[in-house]
């Protein structure tokens, strides 16, 4: 926005003129220059409420002549007057105008936030040894910034719900509430069911599901996310631990197709929740409690380590050539699958040709919930088209493959991270082939292998996903490999070079893109490293005439 | 040129009593029978034990109030304080069965490593709700590195309790 200079308009904040872009609030345009005006009620994905008064600011703009409409000019400076207004006014409810100007520091500005942070704090418990949000917590960080820093108020505090079931995601905390109804707007505006609103009156509202309903769905977790204070609190991260000892590591959900940016919070190797990333083209600033919940799979009961031969554990090396000798029996398949980063499908696609076979593309479809799930349910069936692993979608369907193993024409499948028989292949199919699974999760398919490859999860590696829309997104490892696993990439890019006799070279993603990049036209003049968080919108028009199966969600819409 | 300033003394040679050394062994028996009959000025440790001032610095333990609540709410400063990182704490959340439910939190598990402790008192001086405290206890030994972790169930056994003159939680409970 910056650049578009035909829309900027010049502020003076504080004795200082700045140029900001024009239709913005104030709030806003400072945040852009680097200015912070504190604010509670005003969030800048949500419409504006105004009924937090934190960002009372003295505004004034330059004077004219009401009659004749020429500037008053100021005798002792030469410069045009500038009509302070004699009140204060709130920042997040003013537009910035040319000529607007602000004080940040004055007598008056100073006070109203001192008048607002006593009245805040007037009924807050000041509970933070227990309190979720310390750390995170605007309220906190204002009232040391911008407060009187003592209470004048002596008498009993207001009682409230302590702990209030909203829905089976969230719980309330009446007392810490500050009523900003950031998370009433988020039910009402951007879900679209008004299921919060504001009961009671004065001191003593409080925030309550309408009769009769609960804070249910699959976007809940957004209410704790915008709660400004800790009354929003998360039943799965409640108490589990304090946010200034969690790690933060740009991640992408690996729920669909629509790539939701994320950032995952951990400690030594644990990871404790996921919350949204902000990316205007992707997510606004908003994910699904499912999505949230995936870190479970790191320590999932169901997690695969060790790996194994037949039914013996063996060390990595013994599985690599234990797997190769059953892909170069001939007769090989490989079942690839849009839960694989860019790099992984881009090795898998060398593996296939130097041992050869045909490769085929796992398909998991749902329901699209119009939101931030798409029908694809892997985050990256386009990588597979990108790197050339599958020439398009039809040919490369697993129910091709069900077909040749009945006709006796396949021996061994290499199976990633997919259960084939949830992809439509029988018990007798599966027992007919030997399985080589590389995945992170035990099923029925695992169960059958003969050499089973634990990896890592998403949150274990780095690398890049492609998403509905062809916009290459990067995600970093937020926590080591788990013991007795190693990395997708360093597995297949060993098989690779092993099947050519060679030594793996190809097992950091870096090293990969040097590969990707020739051979891939559509990403010849990307850098992996300067890939921006927000992702890059790759060229689609290659693969124009395949028909995917989204239709949409909230910020994309498939070109028709 | 240093050898210039040199002044060579002779020995004299020792006188006859010197040379039967008797006087100065009784000089020194005198100076021995004289402390033997004095007050000793150290203790029979371990059989006597000094008396510790008030505000030492020893081992750091968990207390409980006059009503026997654990006064630990497990907000973690202590082990965001603790310079050489010997705290740990998993936080959990208190059984509602058991009458302090209003708190809300608690330690699940808290373990103090005896190890990498200093004896600092950070974790006693940034606790906001006086539930560490470096009592009295100085003595510190283990047949083990594991043995050395005190576990929750050991720093309430070496805290003790002490008596809260604020009463917040009760007066919480009440309103």
């Amino acid at each position: 926005m910056a650049e578009d200079t035909t829309n900027l308009v010049t502020i003076n904040i504080d004795g200082k003129d700045y140029q900001v872009a024009a239709k913005q609030n104030l709030v806003d345009a400072a945040q852009s220059v680097g200015i912070e005006i504190p604010h509670y009620c005003y969030h800048p994905k949500l419409p504006m409420a105004g009924s937090c008064r934190m960002c009372l600011v003295e505004i004034g703009m330059p004077m004219r002549d009401r009659a004749t409409g020429e500037p008053v000019i100021d005798e002792a400076t030469g410069k045009q007057k500038i009509g302070w207004m004699p009140k204060p006014a709130i920042a997040c409810g003013t537009s910035v105008s040319p000529g607007l100007h602000v004080k940040l520091n004055s007598k008056m500005t100073v006070s109203s936030r001192e008048g607002v942070t006593e009245f805040l704090l007037a009924n807050h418990p000041l509970d933070c040894p227990i309190c979720d949000q310390a750390g995170e917590c605007t309220l906190q960080e204002f009232s040391s910034q911008y407060g009187k820093g003592v209470s004048r108020y002596r008498d009993a505090k207001n009682v409230k719900p302590k702990h209030k079931s909203l829905g089976p995601q969230v719980m309330y905390d009446g007392e810490r509430c500050i009523r900003c109804t950031r998370c009433v707007r988020f039910c009402r505006d951007i879900l679209g069911r008004a299921v919060l609103g504001v009961t009671q009156r004065g001191s003593h509202s409080e925030i309550d599901c309408y009769p009769g309903t609960q804070l249910d769905g699959n976007y809940t977790l957004n209410v704790v996310d915008v709660c400004p204070v800790g009354a929003m609190t998360s039943k799965d991260f409640r108490f589990k631990m304090r946010v200034w000892f969690l790690k933060k590591s740009k991640s992408i959900c690996t729920e669909s197709s629509v790539g939701v940016n994320t950032t995952v919070w951990s400690r030594e190797g644990k990871i404790y929740r996921i919350t949204p990333r902000e990316n205007d083209a992707v997510n606004v600033a908003w994910m699904s409690d499912s999505g949230r919940m995936l870190y479970k799979t790191v320590e999932a009961e169901t997690r695969l380590t060790g790996f194994r031969r037949g039914e013996s554990e063996v060390t990595f090396d013994e599985a690599a050539d234990a797997a190769l000798a059953l892909l170069k029996n001939g007769a090989s398949a490989f079942v690839a699958s849009g839960k694989m980063s860019v790099e992984e499908q881009f090795v898998l696609k060398s593996l296939a040709a130097a041992v050869g076979g045909n490769v085929y593309l796992a398909k998991t479809l749902g329901e699209n919930d119009g939101m931030l799930i798409s029908e694809d349910r892997t985050p990256n069936r386009r990588g597979a088209l990108v790197t050339g692993l599958v020439k398009d979608f039809d040919g490369a369907e697993v129910s091709a493959l069900a077909a040749k193993i009945d006709a006796d024409e396949v021996k061994t499948v290499f199976v990633c991270g997919e259960d084939l028989s949830s992809l439509g292949l029988t018990e007798e199919q599966l027992k007919k082939v030997e399985i080589v699974y590389l995945g992170t999760q035990k099923n029925a398919t695992s169960e059958e292998a003969s050499v089973v490859l634990p990896s890592s999860t998403v949150f274990e590696k780095a690398g890049t996903f492609i998403n509905q829309e062809f916009r290459l997104q990067k995600f970093e490892a937020a926590i080591p490999g788990i013991k007795g696993t190693e990395s997708d990439l360093t597995i297949l890019s060993t098989l690779a070079a092993r099947a050519s006799s060679s030594v793996a070279t190809d097992v950091s993603v870096a090293s990969v893109w040097e590969k990707l990049r020739a051979a891939c036209p559509v990403l010849a003049n990307i850098d992996y490293a300067k890939i921006p968080d927000t992702g890059t919108l790759l060229d689609a028009s290659p693969w124009a005439n395949i028909a995917f199966p989204e239709t949409g969600s909230l910020k994309w819409k498939p070109a028709k | 040129m240093a050898t210039q300033n040199i002044k060579v003394i002779t020995r004299k040679p020792l006188r006859w009593w010197e040379k039967l050394y008797l006087p100065q062994v009784l000089a020194g028996m005198k100076i021995t029978l004289g402390i033997m009959l004095r007050k000793p000025v150290t203790l029979k440790y371990p059989f006597e034990r000094p008396v510790i001032p008030k505000g030492y610095r020893g081992v750091p333990t968990l207390v409980k109030d006059q009503n026997g609540r654990e006064k630990c709410v497990s907000c973690q400063l202590c082990e965001f304080v603790c310079p050489p990182k010997a705290i740990r704490i998993t936080p959990g959340e208190i059984d509602p069965e058991s009458g302090n439910a209003h708190i809300e939190k608690a330690p699940a598990k808290f373990e103090i490593n005896m190890l990498r402790c200093i004896y600092c008192g950070m974790c006693q001086e940034v606790c906001p709700e006086a539930a560490i405290v470096l009592q009295g206890e100085y003595s510190l030994n283990g047949y083990s590195r594991a043995g050395m972790i005190n576990d929750k169930k050991r720093l309430y056994e070496l805290g003790g309790t002490i008596p809260d003159p604020v009463r917040k939680w009760d007066k919480k409970k009440r309103a």
